[in-house]
């Protein structure tokens, strides 16, 4: 901007009171907004370099501090698949539980549902997607026969008294098929809410999305399941996310998924950024006036 | 998302390129050229993505069918003023050669941007990244349909700009008393004066003066802005004669709400058409901010390819919004902007292995492997 003189004093005004500015919150948005911090998973998991089990536990434990209510602490598959959640057991016993924060862990079979269980797991997540392509190439199965897997860990929580929380991934677009209609979305999207899911993660995966077209998914799913169960997951691949989140809670989502630091690239798309910043995210929702949790 | 192996590396093979779905972003009526295809082709994985675009290839030329899925209430057609060789090179550190500057802003002038900041006539020892002002002005290749205004802070600025050939200048106002002491050493009352005279001087002679209103969100030292004043400054410029009033999120600490209530207050006052917004990136809050400002009715946007320029009140923050991102934005949209994504990326490569730095566009960072 403005022809700017070479040396400006940094007297800066402090980020405190430049948040007092906008507490007015635009019409139609919640008062609310519960943000869901992935980064420990989600955000590790597309990190190359093995982060070391001591560090994930710190990184969890600040996280905790910080306010959050819900850290997704790590992932039960294989370290054959995700070697970076090898340490899953440890990492989840290893962190502190807060009163009053959930630890949700991804539990992608029975077999790691049994594990996470066993680990002290009492929320667990399990992760669909839109895009039969996108199933058989990540999980080596149809969406049918992964609903039927899904099935069985949903049957189990349920007798252990185990909240579920179900992802939908490419909702926006897909790497191997492209474009996903928001019908295919609210089909899957729904079944997982029916099976017992409590709430519906809505990822675009890729980060492709624009508002528009969030704006049409949503449309679509909101006709089958509740908004109060919804949330949205977006990634920065293409410096989408903030824009598709504020388009989501124009439509009445009040859960997001972010990731502190917005960790994680994209395995799809060679150093591209990942997923959408807590640090932004937060920035956003204050200057809105919205409280977060 | 989910159990993503690592070794997963690209995914769209060559057919389903050719087959469906590759968007480059390019003007509605535009076409691929084969050369280009190719090049797509051989960038790993570059398919950003919307809704309803399919391209279907006729012999080696692909056509690019438009059915978009386009959010209501927003412009049809957005107008891109692309601020990169002033604001974001102004912003650099680096010295860039005249030569450089002139090779870019010619770049630039082939992507289908209608609007092209050239350069500041500001004195040198304020800012020397625009010290060549006069060359760089003399030099580009001026296209037809292409408008290159240029920065005068004064009068002596305006008849220097003049004598280089410029025929569309801009005025910086601010909506801080603190930000315009500080900046260009007056009041905005005393601001609004020489800016009074480089404006009448412009139309005297036919030259539209397009002006600027800085700090309309937040200002680096007095905090808060209100409303009422960015609307007095900007009232002040359209009625001297301005035919465009950009309000400038400076240091980028806006939001959407923000926004939203800035732009209700300047709306009152000024028409819609003759509004524009120059959103920073330095908080992540750009296209958000900027999405507000399209649903509100807003169709001018400035912005810079790459991303360029830092932010000289927060050390390491990023600067102006990136122009690929928001022609990404736009084009998912369904909006209409005359503008060749693709092109602007190349620029923008260019102009970042010129600068040696990495792009601040997070659709080049994810399209281009380093």
């Amino acid at each position: 901007m403005a022809a700017m003189t070479k040396a400006l004093p940094r007297r800066l005004v402090g980020l405190a009171s430049l948040r007092a500015v906008s507490t007015s919150s635009m019409d139609t948005l919640p008062k609310q907004v519960k943000i869901v911090e992935v980064g420990p998973r989600d955000g590790l998991q597309n990190e190359k370099n093995i982060v070391s089990t001591p560090v994930k536990i710190k990184l969890i434990d600040m996280l905790s501090e910080a306010g959050l209510s819900v850290i997704e602490a790590t992932s039960f598959v294989s370290p054959k698949w995700v070697p970076q959640m090898a340490d899953h057991a440890e990492v989840l016993k290893g962190i502190q539980k807060f009163p009053g924060i959930t630890y949700p862990v991804l539990t992608p079979n029975l077999k790691g549902f049994e594990a996470a269980v066993a680990a002290g797991a009492k929320e667990v997540s399990i992760f669909g997607a839109a895009s039969e392509l996108f199933t058989k190439k990540n999980i080596n199965c149809s969406i049918e026969e992964s609903f039927q897997r899904f099935d069985a860990i949903l049957k189990a929580a349920q007798s252990a008294n185990i909240s579920v929380r179900g992802y939908v991934s490419c909702v926006l677009g897909c790497p191997y098929e492209g474009k996903i209609s928001p019908a295919k979305v609210a089909e899957v999207t729904k079944k997982l809410y029916s099976m017992g899911c409590y709430e519906i993660s809505l990822g675009d995966t890729i980060g492709v999305g624009t508002p528009g077209i969030m704006k049409d998914m949503l449309s679509a799913v909101m006709q089958e399941v509740p908004p109060a169960a919804l949330a949205v997951h977006c990634h920065d691949t293409y410096g989408q996310a903030l824009a598709n989140t504020l388009m989501a809670l124009q439509m009445g989502v009040s859960v997001v998924d972010s990731s502190v630091a917005g960790l994680g690239g994209c395995p799809y798309a060679q150093g591209a950024s990942g997923n959408l910043a807590t640090e932004d995210l937060v920035y956003m929702l204050e200057g809105l006036g919205i409280h977060t949790s | 998302m989910g159990n993503v192996p690592s070794a997963v590396k690209h995914c769209l093979s060559y057919q389903q390129l050719l087959r469906e779905h590759l968007w480059i972003g390019d003007s509605v009526a535009g076409a691929l050229d084969p050369a280009q295809i190719s090049v797509l082709i051989n960038l790993h994985c570059f398919q950003p993505y919307v809704s309803g675009f399919s391209v279907s290839l006729v012999g080696s030329v692909a056509c690019i069918h438009w059915e978009t899925s386009q959010l209501s209430g927003l412009p049809e057609f957005v107008k891109i003023v692309e601020v990169g060789p002033r604001d974001g090179l102004q912003n650099e550190k680096v010295i860039v050669p005249t030569d450089i500057k002139i090779e870019f802003i010619n770049r630039l002038s082939q992507t289908g941007l209608s609007v092209i900041e050239v350069t500041s006539f500001v004195s040198s020892r304020w800012v020397p990244q625009m010290a060549d002002h006069t060359e760089v002005m003399k030099g580009i290749h001026q296209y037809p349909g292409v408008r290159y205004p240029v920065l005068t802070p004064n009068l002596q600025g305006f008849h220097r700009a003049v004598a280089a050939g410029a025929t569309e200048i801009s005025v910086f106002g601010a909506a801080s008393e603190s930000f315009s002491k500080k900046n260009i050493n007056c009041s905005i009352e005393e601001s609004m004066g020489k800016f009074e005279e480089v404006v009448k001087s412009a139309r005297h002679m036919n030259i539209p003066a397009r002006g600027y209103v800085s700090c309309a969100l937040g200002c680096p030292y007095e905090g808060i802005i209100t409303p009422q004043k960015v609307t007095e400054v900007s009232k002040r410029l359209y009625s001297m004669g301005c035919y465009e009033i950009s309000l400038g999120d400076t240091i980028g600490v806006g939001t959407p709400g923000s926004m939203k209530r800035m732009l209700e207050s300047v709306m009152k006052e000024i028409p819609l058409g003759a509004l524009a917004v120059h959103c920073h990136d330095t908080y992540g809050q750009a296209l958000a901010n900027i999405l507000t400002a399209l649903q509100m009715g807003i169709n001018v946007v400035d912005s810079a390819v790459s991303g360029l320029g830092g932010c000289p009140y927060a050390k390491g923050a990023s600067g102006n919004v990136a122009t690929e991102d928001l022609i990404y934005m736009l084009n998912g949209l369904g909006l209409n902007t005359g503008v060749n994504l693709y092109k602007v990326m190349e620029a923008g490569d260019f102009i970042c292995k010129a600068v040696n730095k990495t792009t601040n566009s997070k659709v080049a960072q994810a399209s281009f492997n380093a």
